[in-house]
């Protein structure tokens, strides 16, 4: 792994435990292209075999190696050491707002229950389309449930979103901008059911617009805008408009 | 919060958007004229198109100031539940009393 450039030092401060724990630092060779999610290895491989952490893909896909970098959520694989190191320091922590397995390891189990609960999959009905739907690309509709498609589940604006903090029963950004693709999809029979679950307490009403889930999320996908999409939804609802 | 909130909040803000235009432009041209306040009360007397405003303006704040109390009371203060909502609705009436009184005192001076 040793590079040309590693001539510097990068101190690389690293949460050890459960919830309750401590940050160690780890002293390793300062590459400035190499990602936190290899500075990240090189010290598990290197100086402690014990350090957990989570990854799968290393190429922006699967969504698992989501960090705190210098207390900024972030997929790890895909952010560069030199980009994000503060005078050759680097603090790297586990998510927030998800419970910590161990060191940089959290349980997405809250997470994607409340996927679930925001009716964030795909509901064929019990009579599904026996055709193939057409869906013009142009659509109104289309565009919308596109910008918002390529979600990978990093939890990295879950992470970011201070109203997550604040109030545990909010859903959050992502399985909002899930239900938001939902509510787009002319061929998904379960859009009542839907905006129900997203309208309640802890649903769309609550996000304050903050924007940190779009300013964060590595896929360039705007939760805020769908957000505001589901709550045009809930206060036609709440008027008795029709959609 | 819940949808039919979230509508409330977004049209009282309508109204509250329109009413602070209004009555800062009254304001700034009041002063800009050097208007005393014998001769603002001789204005709003009996002005029927000021209390229809101001009554809107007091309803419009009446509603929005609890809705966005609420949401601060859960998320910073753990604060929610059947005895907040009636506080805050207490908070509603109190302002809506308060102001709409402010408001005819000016209509009927
Ligand atoms: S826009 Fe809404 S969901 Fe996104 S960070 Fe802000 S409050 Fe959270
Ligand atoms: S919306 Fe973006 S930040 Fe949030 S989980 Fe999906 S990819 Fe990650
Ligand atoms: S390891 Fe898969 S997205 Fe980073």
């Amino acid at each position: 792994m040793s590079t040309a450039n590693a001539t510097e030092t990068l101190s690389l401060e690293i949460w050890r435990g459960g919830a309750v724990g401590e940050f160690r630092t780890y002293r390793i060779p300062m590459r400035a292209s190499e990602t936190v999610l290899d500075a990240v290895s090189e010290v598990q491989r290197s100086t402690d075999p014990t350090l957990a952490y989570r990854f799968a893909c290393r190429v922006g896909m699967c969504g698992s190696c989501a960090m705190m970098v210098n207390d900024r959520p972030r997929w790890t694989c895909r952010t560069r050491v030199g980009v994000v190191a503060r005078g050759g320091r680097l603090r790297v922590a586990p998510l927030r707002h998800l419970p910590v397995v161990k060191d940089l390891v959290v349980d997405m189990a809250p997470f994607f229950a409340k996927w679930q609960q925001a009716h964030g999959r795909f509901e064929p009905g019990v009579a599904p389309f026996r055709d193939f739907a057409r869906v013009a690309p142009a659509s109104a509709e289309r565009q919308a449930a596109d910008a918002g498609i390529e979600c990978i589940g990093c939890g990295v604006c879950y992470a970011a979103c201070d109203v997550v903090g604040w109030n545990p029963d909010y859903l959050g950004p992502a399985a909002l901008n899930r239900a938001w693709t939902l509510m787009n999809d002319v061929r998904d029979q379960a859009r009542r059911e839907r905006l129900a679950a997203v309208s309640g307490p802890g649903g769309c009403a609550s996000c304050h617009t903050h924007m940190a889930c779009t300013e964060t999320c590595p896929k360039a996908i705007a939760p805020t805008y769908a957000i505001a999409g589901l709550k045009r939804l809930a206060i036609r609802a709440a008027l008795g408009v029709r959609p | 919060m819940n949808g039919a909130l979230l509508a409330a909040s977004r049209i009282s803000a309508l109204v509250l958007a329109v009413a602070v235009a209004v009555h800062l432009y009254v304001i700034i041209d009041a002063v800009q004229q050097g208007l005393t306040a014998a001769a603002l009360l001789g204005r709003t007397h009996g002005n029927w198109a000021f209390l229809a405003l101001y009554g809107c303006f007091v309803l419009a704040a009446s509603v929005h100031a609890p809705i966005g109390l609420r949401a601060v009371l859960a998320e910073w203060l753990g604060c929610s539940g059947k005895l907040a909502d009636a506080l805050l609705i207490g908070f509603g009436i109190l302002i809506a009393v308060l102001g709409m009184r402010a408001a005819w005192a000016v209509f009927a001076a």
